[in-house]
């Protein structure tokens, strides 16, 4: 195991001002392990008595070497990695895999396998945005939304635990569809949830909207010019909170994201308190496209029959000769991709998460990208916190949302 | 320990050293607030509301390391992060104990690369495994209550040989 | 193609003699390294691809010329419309003028590129290793790169992996 390393100021002389070099401002070492940073993010920050002078963000320090341990799998294998890049958003990594996937070997899904992907993705991105509520409430010193945004994500969560048998990494996606059909119990669960969540959102916000010490922590902070927001790759809320409307479900729908009624909330003022508000909206957006799907769930198969690329049933496989030597191909061999690339986007709770996919003819990927939201997001930190308090410092990070498994990869 | 049955009137308690230390030690065990990937979602949910780790006297997750006993290392262990794990470790006061939760701390799990350690026993001394990817909220209370029987196991000269 | 993209094609092969391939409907242009910075800011300001997506790279080794393709996903959000663009790198000693003036997202992305296929962005401000370890050697990403592995913990060689582990018993 190699030493930890000593931090001299010769290394980052480019990146801080020249007062750092005389003393006269204090360089500061928050995280890797610190409560609310998130994750394992180290900032490096240069400080006048309380304020940010210049803040050096240190990634990497939860790097697993995602996209190179993908090459060496197939293609139905590599699937389980995408669950564990962005943690809080499993359903929708695997979503924009199962995406690439399709277009580069030309799959079709089915509909109702679509409107289920719609479905639990919805449900994750309101379970995502209720980690981020509990945990920002954390940071500003709102415990009780912890505890409150916890006991909605569990329901979420028993939802995914019914339809896959896992709570969170479920790999319920497939190239072609979905692993399996919901279980009868499905629609009833999901409209339980519906019925009592339109009253804990309303709840959060009665305790936080227009709670004074939150708009006091939160209001005119971390400011974001939509001109810097674009030129960093920001997507997301951030993004929408700074004014600008732009979301992939309404932009490029994909998944029959347009047969849906919603709005993409936005705001102008572009600080922690809009994307606050931004958030929040979205989970009652999300609900409301989660009502739609569910009400015209149509029928029908939930993989595509396209046997050169999905397995066939288990029952098939007793009576037919062929299913067999599907099934025993695709589980040994796996299927095979043309020389080509695709790039698959959808909008995950934090942004554009793209997928560049590359395939060499083998049943391996040639190269898999992942363009995580979170990277391009921290990018622009440095950017926002200038001038803030440290204790602003932690009100800005949490608010652009970073989740460290989706920028280290 | 049944403190009540053996009061008696006389207000005075008769027991081992051992049994109280140790009694002491497991009723208060105070974790780090130490989250690196997926599991450390599934540890939040285990103090939050609906599995309620506090019941065995875990609730305080200490910030830092220099007040806490256990370390519950949640999730997959980088190169770069390895350094920086073995000094937290070094910084906890004696006794401190360590749980590996999920299979990536436990043995690398489906990462088996270049960037992550094959288990954080390549770093620090584990006492517990807990299974799982990630293991449910359950698993982890049950990894807890394991370790907690572990410690009430210790005798004095067990930590005299540990710590001379 | 999209047809809004035609004139943009058409242009970018008259300035830049960039050549077109398209799949799936997805359009990319291959430009050379020495105009791709003039390309991007072209597509940026008079194309309004006012957002770069993605950044990222792809090694063909053993082929030596070009070795890497340096891929920028270009994205418009007032005409909705998505663009690749992909610089051939060539594997000895590969360098590339920084995008970073054009846009600021691929100071981390050149960054990441640098630390995992070992390409040298010329005039960057800041090309340090970003994932890696400071002190780690190679690019973890090139082909040529092992995946590394490690043998798993098992009942049948408990004591032989033990001995790696020495700081396992305290």
């Amino acid at each position: 195991m190699t030493q930890i390393e000593q931090v001299s100021i010769e290394k980052f002389k480019h990146l801080v001002s020249e007062r750092a070099l005389t003393g006269e401002t204090m360089l500061l070492n928050m995280g890797p392990q610190h409560p609310s940073t998130h994750g394992v993010l180290r900032l490096l920050l240069e400080l006048d008595g309380e304020t940010v002078v210049n803040c050096i963000p240190d990634i990497g320090f939860l790097h697993t070497g995602i996209e190179k341990n993908m090459e060496a799998k197939t293609y139905q294998k590599a699937e389980v990695m995408t669950d564990r890049l962005d943690y809080m958003n499993p359903l929708g990594n695997n979503l924009a895999y199962c995406m690439a996937v399709e277009k580069l070997v030309d799959l079709d899904v089915p509909v109702r396998a679509q409107a289920l992907r719609v479905i639990l993705t919805e449900l994750q991105r309101i379970s995502s945005h209720l980690v981020w509520l509990g945990t920002s409430g954390l940071d500003l010193a709102a415990m009780s939304m912890f505890m409150y945004c916890f006991r909605e994500r569990e329901q979420i969560l028993d939802i995914f635990e019914l339809v896959s048998g896992q709570r969170m990494m479920t790999t319920y996606f497939r190239p072609g569809g979905v692993w399996r059909d919901i279980p009868v119990e499905f629609e009833k669960v999901v409209r339980d949830f519906l019925k009592i969540f339109h009253k804990r959102v309303d709840e959060y916000e009665t305790l936080l909207t227009k709670n004074p010490l939150f708009l006091d922590r939160t209001m005119t902070l971390g400011k974001l010019d939509p001109a810097l927001a674009l030129s960093f790759g920001v997507t997301g809320p951030p993004l929408r909170a700074s004014g600008v409307n732009w979301d992939l479900r309404k932009a490029r729908p994909y998944m029959g994201y347009e047969q849906y009624d919603f709005d993409v909330p936005t705001r102008t003022e572009g600080d922690v308190y809009a994307r606050y508000l931004v958030r929040v909206q979205e989970m009652r957006e999300s609900l409301k496209i989660v009502e739609q799907a569910l009400n015209k769930l149509p029928l029908g198969p939930v993989r595509s029959d396209n046997r050169k690329f999905v397995p066939p049933p288990r029952s098939e496989i007793g009576v037919s000769m062929e299913a067999l030597i599907h099934h025993f191909k695709l589980w040994t061999e796996g299927f095979s991709a043309p020389k080509a690339s695709v790039y698959a986007a959808i909008e995950s709770p934090r942004g554009e998460l793209g997928v560049y996919m590359e395939g060499d003819g083998s049943p391996k990927p040639h190269r898999v990208h992942m363009r995580t939201p979170s990277f391009d997001n921290l990018g622009v930190l440095p950017h926002i916190v200038k001038g803030a308090l440290v204790a602003d410092l932690v009100a800005i990070l949490s608010s652009i949302d970073i989740v460290l498994g989706d920028i280290d990869r | 320990m049944g403190i009540e049955q053996k009061l008696g009137n006389m207000g005075v308690v008769t027991t081992t050293l051992e049994n109280t230390v140790n009694w002491a030690r497991t009723n208060a065990m105070w974790p780090m607030l130490f989250g690196l990937a997926c599991c450390a979602i599934e540890m939040m949910s285990a103090q939050a509301a609906n599995y309620d780790m506090s019941r065995f006297g875990m609730e305080i997750m200490r910030a830092s390391p220099r007040q806490s006993d256990l370390m519950i290392v949640a999730g997959r262990v980088s190169k770069k992060m390895g350094p920086v794990l073995r000094r937290l470790y070094d910084q906890m006061p004696e006794p401190k104990w360590v749980i590996a939760m999920g299979d990536c701390a436990s043995c690398g799990g489906v990462f088996n690369n270049y960037a992550i350690y094959q288990g954080v026993d390549e770093v620090v001394p584990v006492d517990v495994f807990v299974a799982g990817c990630p293991p449910r909220p359950e698993a982890l209370i049950h990894g807890v209550m394991t370790i907690h029987e572990k410690v009430k196991g210790e005798t004095i000269k067990q930590y005299a040989e540990k710590y001379k | 193609m999209d047809k809004k993209l035609e004139p943009i094609v058409k242009a970018a092969q008259e300035k830049f003699g960039a050549v077109v391939e398209e799949f799936r409907g997805e359009l990319h242009l291959v430009i050379k390294p020495e105009k791709i910075i003039e390309a991007l800011t072209y597509l940026r300001d008079e194309q309004k691809f006012e957002m770069l997506s993605a950044m990222t790279a792809s090694d063909y080794y053993p082929q030596s010329a070009p070795r890497f393709h340096v891929i920028y996903q270009l994205n418009s959000l007032a005409k909705n419309l998505t663009l690749q663009a992909r610089v051939p790198v060539s594997g000895d000693q590969p360098k590339l003028p920084t995008a970073v003036g054009v846009y600021g997202m691929t100071n981390w992305r050149e960054r990441e590129l640098f630390d995992m296929f070992g390409i040298n962005f010329e005039e960057h401000p800041d090309l340090r290793r970003i994932l890696t370890p400071e002190d780690s050697e190679g690019h973890p990403l090139r082909k040529d790169f092992p995946l590394g592995y490690e043998e798993p913990q098992f009942t049948f060689n408990y004591d032989e992996v033990a001995l790696r582990k020495m700081f396992a018993k305290e």
